[in-house]
């Protein structure tokens, strides 16, 4: 089969980033992430179907301080995918291309995912009693 | 009248008129995973210190095993759709381009059947 050489674009090399380009490719980068997230929460579940010590390894590992920095970085994938997502959504809607409001919708959906991630541990500090 | 011969669109050339129909599924299966996405995160806090019994009862609700089996389904759908356009992307030369369409289908399958699973031995075998 053919293979043409088209020209790239972006031109990475001369190309200067902007808020709206990091968001987008960190949109990208966070859905990659969150396969391997997906894994992880797979062994979780599969875990509990082959019993209890299966389940307690996997809940040992997740307790972990490698186990909770891989939840840190998830959950952080999660939230920037989702609230990211939705902006996805209002743009296929067709609100918010004037470029004002799309650095501010940029911002507040950075805000709102670092919130979430923060709340979401705050809250399984919480559940454990504070250890 | 199309100018192109049936030969170039064969080999790949153009549009296999398939992407409105990856375009809508992505975005209804997102929408399906707002919510799903909330609640089941609320519930995963709740159970970080969960032991095997308590996990097991949690799961094993039919409201809650239907709602994991549906995040399960738009997961992985929409996994498959998203890794397949970056794979489209970025992945060269084209024969890997293909293999790695080929193994991120089998591989969502594969994962996302495990998951399904799982759920269903909990919440039916409990």
């Amino acid at each position: 089969m053919s293979e043409v050489e088209r020209p790239l674009s972006p031109h990475l090399q001369i190309y200067r980033p902007q808020l709206t380009s990091l968001l987008s490719i960190m949109h990208r980068a966070t859905g990659v992430v969150l396969t391997l997230g997906a894994l992880l929460w797979a062994w979780w579940l599969v875990g509990a179907a082959y019993g209890p010590e299966a389940f307690a390894t996997v809940q040992a590992f997740l307790g972990s301080w490698f186990g909770r920095l891989l939840l840190l970085g998830f959950t952080f994938s999660l939230f920037y995918h989702l609230c990211n997502g939705v902006r996805h959504m209002l743009w296929d809607i067709g609100w918010g291309f004037d470029l004002p409001v799309l650095y501010r919708s940029g911002w507040i959906m950075l805000f709102c995912s670092i919130a979430l991630t923060l709340l979401a541990f705050i809250a399984g500090y919480a559940m454990r009693g504070g250890s | 009248m199309s100018t192109r011969t049936p030969l170039s669109i064969a080999q790949a050339l153009g549009s296999a008129r398939h992407g409105g129909d990856h375009w809508w599924v992505q975005r209804l299966t997102a929408v399906a995973l707002v919510p799903l996405t909330f609640w089941l995160a609320a519930a995963t806090v709740s159970l970080v210190d969960a032991d095997h019994a308590t996990f097991t009862a949690w799961i094993s609700t039919p409201g809650r095993a239907v709602l994991v089996l549906l995040f399960i389904f738009a997961t992985f759908y929409h996994l498959k759709l998203g890794l397949q356009v970056v794979i489209e992307d970025y992945v060269r030369p084209r024969w890997i381009t293909v293999t790695a369409l080929i193994v991120n289908v089998f591989f969502c399958f594969l994962v996302g059947t495990a998951c399904a699973f799982a759920v269903l031995k909990l919440a039916i075998g409990a």
